[in-house]
């Protein structure tokens, strides 16, 4: 998992959701066991997988909405620590 | 006072009743009647009130949640809600038709649960003819299109065979099983002689498990829920007391965790009566173990108090008579002692099935 192609299509794991929460005002994920608060960037790459877009379209789409570059090596290190943890499949 | 944190989970207890009869059951053993359980119209407030709070996450258990003719309607609704939802059942009325409707109705995920891997021994432990119904139930979970995760209990009776129940599991479709060991309240210290295993029994079940993990690992997602009794540390419970989750009992009472109705010294609030947020946050059942100011020795002075929170509430109560005590589980605890006696017990006694104190239905 840590050697992640950019042409990969992550998911979210089955039969885990994002949900927005107004009490706290942060993205959580939700999983049969657990919730996981994120912050606003692990919440931002989490919604972009959905097993449609590939990592380099994320990378992309999430350089553009930051207005920033170079985004590519953070972006590839918090999918694999999410694989890790069972976040992502 | 720290601030009060928000809960995650809420365990909504919609029914005692249960066609099964487990003689470790989490529900008190003071089981609730049907004519106290919740209407429709107040689960559904309860489910608007736990969302509004900051509830992420409904674990709709029982007894058996499928007695409840409402349980798709309050799915439903709380999906509607963006909760995520959670079935915790014995699958015992699990029809095609309920599945299917429960699937469209939004259910997350499902917990199955099961007794052992031979119908024989888990119909003798569930009291009730149920190992057939799960498989069946197992498959119309599958077919439904929903993920089959799986829970046993481990004891004494089954422990040494925890690699067929994987097996099986594996067998059934589950993606995802929870090994637990006992953990002893309620109904399951009544039947504590004929369920705690001895430590032998477990360090072999330690080796079968990790068997298992290299022979299934690949397909099934396996979790190992500790003994306590065995270890030298109590469980960081509940992740601390009003911390985490609340529980609402089929009565409406709201519960710092499913076992908190077993502590007989406080008295806890009830949705027909006051508000969730109110209980949650202001109740003095709910304040009673939050922080340290709480604590006697030797937690309060204890390195490991911010690890531990000084363990169980309930098990420090059901073994001391004191809800404040450490729990004696820890070596630390003037009251080892209690702890120690039921493992020292387990290793000499040797008590058969026929014996196990049965609930009610």
């Amino acid at each position: 998992m840590s050697s992640r192609a950019l042409s990969e299509r992550p998911r979210l794991r089955s039969p885990g959701r994002m949900k927005y929460d107004k009490a706290r005002q942060t993205e959580l994920l939700l999983l049969p066991e657990r919730v996981v608060e994120l912050n606003e960037a692990a919440g931002a790459i989490l919604r972009l997988c959905d097993g449609q877009r590939t990592i380099a379209q994320m990378i992309g789409e999430l350089e553009t909405k930051y207005g920033q570059s170079g985004l590519e090596n953070d972006i590839v290190e918090f999918l694999a620590a999410s694989a890790e943890r069972g976040w992502i499949e | 006072m720290r601030p009060v944190s928000l809960p995650y989970a809420l365990t909504a207890e919609l029914t005692h009743r249960c066609p099964l009869r487990c003689p470790y059951c989490s529900n008190p053993v003071e089981l609730q009647k049907r004519e106290n359980e919740l209407p429709t119209d107040m689960w559904l407030n309860v489910l608007e009130q736990a969302s509004e709070l900051g509830v992420a996450q409904i674990h709709f258990t029982g007894g058996e949640p499928l007695l409840r003719p409402d349980l798709e309607l309050l799915v439903r609704r709380a999906r509607e809600l963006d909760l995520y939802v959670n079935l915790i059942t014995s699958g015992v009325g699990l029809t095609d038709q309920r599945a299917s409707q429960l699937a469209e109705a939004g259910v997350d995920s499902i917990q199955l649960s099961v007794q052992a891997a031979s119908a024989e021994l888990a119909d003798s432990i569930a009291g009730f003819p149920a190992h057939e119904l799960k498989r069946q139930a197992a498959r119309r979970i599958r077919a439904a299109g929903l993920p089959l995760h799986m829970n046993v209990v481990l004891h004494r009776a089954n422990l040494h065979l925890l690699e067929d129940i994987v097996e099986l599991c594996a067998s059934w479709g589950a993606e995802r099983l929870e090994l637990a060991n006992a953990q002893y309240y309620g109904w399951a210290l009544r039947n504590i002689r004929q369920l705690l295993p001895r430590r032998e029994q477990l360090q072999e079940a330690e080796a079968a498990y990790a068997r298992a993990q290299e022979r299934f690992g690949h397909r099934i997602e396996l979790l190992w829920i500790l003994p306590d009794y065995y270890e030298e540390f109590p469980k960081p419970c509940m992740g601390g007391w009003g911390q985490l989750s609340l529980t609402v009992a089929p009565d409406g009472r709201v519960l710092a965790c499913t076992a908190a109705s077993d502590i007989r010294t406080l008295s806890f609030e009830n949705v027909k009566e006051r508000e969730l947020a109110w209980i949650w946050r202001d109740s003095p059942s709910f304040n009673a173990y939050r922080g340290y100011d709480w604590m006697p020795e030797p937690c309060r002075s204890c390195e490991r108090r911010e690890l531990d929170y000084g363990g169980c509430r309930c098990q420090a109560f059901l073994l001391t008579g004191d809800a404040r005590a450490a729990d004696p589980v820890c070596v630390r605890s003037p009251h080892r002692g209690i702890v120690a006696d039921r493992v020292h017990a387990a290793a000499h006694g040797d008590a058969g099935l026929s014996a196990y104190s049965y609930r009610g239905r």
